[in-house]
């Protein structure tokens, strides 16, 4: 049953870095509701906030001001918060441990899990989330970082969610490092997270083309505000803000007229 | 008929592992390039996209090694040369390559006139600080207009990566090569960024500061508004060959399709059509393969796929290394 | 395991790892195989002979004894020196360089502190106010404590590049602790570096005892090959032309710090990330 408290609530939050002449507003007076089950993209250039406010959904940065909720309380420990909020980080290669098996890194995530779980339980779930990816487990058994490629990083990511299943998903540009197959892929896993353990998931991101697939709804980012946000359709087809509109005109598209010589 | 400006002749590169081992990343790539001419490569990763363009500059580092083949500039091999020869008579001036990483492309310890001049000095010796300087301020006003003067005198970590990406642009094309390669010039940049990087190279082409290019992305969108033709590269072989339109709109061999495929887009009506990823892995390059290397993810592979040697020959006015295309 | 038999297979490792061995192989078992004595047992300044194979010194002492014993010193000088350095400088630097903040500028300014001034002139003035009590082990105490600021500056650079990597996030997210996070996830990354740095830090060790023994400021209750040079110096064994004073403890110094060089030269080739496969 989803709960009418949404997932994430922010009023006003605002989060500067530096101070006096050098202050930069990354988040600047943003507010939203998140509701539970709900996929929302937050689309942006780089250095428009959008990694910024991943972090405060994160725990990671508190907001400078505003008032920030998760699931109508304020994040106050960061352990219990990853217990139910996770992520999916941008570049696969460097989030791995190359001194330790994938498996026992997969393994040593449900550390965080408030729900101890005993070592056969936690193998199963590892075994589950590897093959939600279409990995059989004994493929990467006694498997290094460095013996997968860029997609498999990405993939085993993604494993690490479907094995811990976590309330909320925050995805943190997944796609940015990754060639376009391996797109489609994160795209099928994505919706089967959403339709399979219902979660919630906020997909930070520049690319705009995943982003009209997978999500309920979409926010815009420029400058550390949300200038345009709403359904897929309606802001893509109809956008009423001029950002949101330079911005679908600077994707090259095949079926649309880009810049030429 | 004017004479190619670049030509590529079966071309195969391996590299040499600790161990003894071959890794063939490249087999028997074949092309000639027009002058003005835009050649788009296009693959998945690790698909030997960027042993490619080291190849194509007749740079050889261990464990990097020439198999067979020739690459030709205006007529000039490049092949059998000493990584200083090729530095010092072949880069910048006959070829010149934009790197994906801007950032590791400068010296942040040198202001980016210092770091342009360094080139001019290298190539052509003798050239005076002074006038070396009142070049870039005239290619730089090119590139940048008014800001030219600024960016010349910051340091590379007080530009944007649109502006970094820029100046190693200008940087590159300095002595007017005659063919320049780009390996994912605009993968590290945003939308937005990757436009303004765009429009500047095609300013500089019109200008005539050069006239071919060779541009690597896996991006194929973009390369069908970039590239007038388009190759595809599979397992270090072009498995296709073609104008950027046939590319695009009527892929013929089984993995231009897929890739097509796999795309997303955001365009109006294409929400229905649901990317399909490309599920396996390419094949390892260790070992010979003997039939087609994309046989095993191939969705409609035959039986004798996987022990056929596929040979690339024309086919619907394009290039194709598939028997069975339709 | 897979880097040490890459190691194996660099001509430059094997015989730099040789050469050092065998130094110490010499240090630890020349007195098995050879009569290693300090008395008195031939002529002043006798030179090389079939019994004597370096000659004596100024008290007609054996010059292979006084050289093994020396360099049994000197080894043990550079291994107190290199690990007080190396543990120091890696502890602080890796810390540091994690934390970041208020406490890595501490850390910094103390290094810098350390840095400007120079060691060795630190190592002259503390040598300098022991004046009964310098010992062999005191002298490497000080060598360690005044040379570790160079391990910390390049430890704590690696470390600080490592932290931005996002295993360490993920690891974070995961309900690992700071120091699970410092020994699991940091310090396996820079292992075969700091090992570079122990090397080296072994090398300027036996370099930093030599030269304070030759001025005169070395230990007082052994040998070492500093002080075999300090005596040939103070009896003008230079311009006497008495060779066999100075060359083979010059030649053996060169030998250890040339062999340790080679295993860190070799080592940069095989640990570097970009000449991996």
């Amino acid at each position: 049953m989803p709960s009418n408290t949404p997932i994430f609530s922010a009023k006003n939050i605002v989060r500067t870095f530096g101070s006096g002449k050098k202050l930069v507003k990354a988040v600047d007076d943003v507010s939203f509701d998140i509701a539970d089950g709900e996929i929302v993209s937050i689309v942006g250039g780089s250095g428009c906030g959008k990694s910024v406010l991943a972090k405060i959904m994160l725990g990671l940065y508190k907001p400078s001001a505003g008032e920030f909720l998760y699931e109508g309380h304020e994040i106050v420990d960061q352990k219990d918060h990853w217990n139910e909020v996770q992520c999916v980080f941008q570049d696969p290669f460097s989030c791995f441990n190359q001194f330790f098996t994938i498996r026992s890194q997969l393994e040593a995530a449900f550390k965080i899990k408030k729900d101890k779980l005993t070592k056969e339980e936690i193998s199963d779930r590892v075994d589950a989330g590897l093959l939600a990816v279409n990995v059989a487990p004994k493929d990467i058994e006694g498997k290094y970082p460095f013996e997968l490629s860029g997609g498999q990083m990405q993939r085993m990511l993604l494993a690490r969610i479907f094995a811990l299943r976590p309330k909320v998903l925050i995805a943190d540009e997944p796609t940015s490092m990754v060639d376009a197959c391996v797109r489609a892929n994160i795209l099928d896993y994505l919706m089967k997270l959403k339709e399979e353990l219902s979660m919630t998931i906020v997909f930070v991101t520049h690319d705009i083309g995943l982003s009209y697939y997978v999500s309920d709804r979409l926010f815009i980012m420029h400058d550390g505000k949300i200038v345009d946000s709403g359904k897929p359709d309606d802001v893509i087809l109809k956008p009423t803000s001029p950002i949101t509109v330079q911005l679908l005109d600077d994707i090259p598209e095949i079926h649309k007229d880009w810049i030429k010589r | 008929m004017s004479n190619p400006v670049f030509e590529v002749e079966n071309l195969s590169l391996h590299y040499l592992t600790r161990f003894g081992q071959k890794i063939h990343a490249v087999t028997d790539v074949s092309f000639q390039m027009k002058q003005g001419e835009i050649l788009g490569i296009a693959g998945e990763s690790g698909c030997g996209k960027s042993t490619l363009v080291n190849g194509l500059m007749g740079l050889f580092i261990p464990p990097l090694h020439p198999t067979s083949g020739d690459v030709r500039v205006g007529g000039e091999s490049l092949m059998n040369r000493t990584p200083e020869d090729v530095r010092e008579n072949v880069l910048s001036r006959k070829v010149s390559m934009i790197p994906q990483g801007a950032f590791n492309a400068l010296n942040p310890t040198r202001k980016v006139k210092d770091i342009a001049a360094d080139v001019i000095a290298a190539h052509e010796h003798g050239t005076s600080r002074a006038a070396s300087y009142e070049r870039l301020a005239e290619r730089f006003a090119l590139i940048f207009g008014k800001d030219a003067t600024k960016i010349l005198n910051s340091y590379p970590i007080q530009l944007t990566a649109g502006e970094r990406q820029r100046s190693v642009i200008g940087i590159s094309t300095l002595l007017n090569p005659q063919m320049v390669i780009a390996d994912e010039p605009t993968s590290a940049l945003d939308v937005s960024t990757q436009k303004v990087v765009i429009r500047m190279i095609f300013d500089l082409l019109d200008k005539g500061i050069f006239n071919s290019m060779i541009f690597i992305t896996h991006e194929l969108p973009l390369l069908r508004h970039v590239a007038d033709n388009i190759a595809i590269m599979y397992a270090g072989e072009f498995v296709e060959k073609g104008t950027a339109e046939q590319i695009v709109f009527s892929p013929k061999h089984p993995y231009t399709k897929a890739l097509m495929g796999a795309m997303l887009s955001a365009e109006p009506g294409q929400k229905d059509r649901k990317p399909t990823a490309i599920e396996g892995a390419p094949p390892s390059l260790a070992k010979t393969i003997e039939g087609c290397r994309f046989a095993a993810r191939c969705p409609v592979a035959k039986p004798e796929c996987t022990q056929k040697k596929q040979d690339i020959r024309m086919f619907a006015d394009r290039l194709v290394r598939c028997d069975y295309a339709e | 395991m897979k880097m040490f038999m890459n190691l194996l297979k660099s001509p430059m490792f094997v015989f730099g790892a040789g050469l050092f061995l065998l130094t110490v192989a010499v240090a630890l078992l020349g007195p098995v195989f050879y009569n290693v004595t300090l008395d008195r047992v031939g002529s002043q300044y006798a030179e090389p002979s079939w019994q004597y194979w370096l000659g004596t010194d100024d008290l007609g002492r054996d010059y292979v004894s006084l050289l093994i014993l020396g360099l049994r010193s000197s080894l043990y000088v550079g291994f107190l020196a290199g690990v007080i350095a190396t543990t120091v400088g890696t502890l602080l630097g890796i810390y540091g360089g994690f934390k970041g903040g208020i406490i890595d500028d501490l850390l910094n300014m103390v290094t810098n502190l350390f840095i400007v001034i120079p060691s060795f002139v630190v190592l002259i003035l503390i040598s300098a106010s022991f004046k009964d009590g310098r010992s062999l082990t005191l002298i490497g105490l000080i060598i360690g404590c005044t040379t570790w600021t160079w391990s910390a500056r390049a430890v704590r650079a690696q470390a600080a590049a490592i932290k931005s990597r996002d295993h360490i996030s993920l690891a974070r997210i995961n309900g690992d602790g700071t120091l699970a996070i410092l020994v699991k996830h940091i310090l396996p990354y820079l292992l075969s570096y700091v090992f570079m740095v122990f090397i080296l830090q072994i090398a300027s060790g036996i370099l930093s005892e030599s030269a304070i023994s030759m001025i005169g400021l070395g230990p007082l209750d052994t040998q070492s090959l500093g002080i075999i040079l300090n005596q040939a110096k103070n009896n003008g064994a230079l311009g006497d032309g008495v060779w066999w004073a100075f060359v083979p403890s010059t030649v053996m110094i060169t030998v250890i710090v040339f062999a340790l060089y080679l295993i860190n030269t070799s080592m940069e080739g095989v640990f570097n990330p970009r000449l991996r496969d």
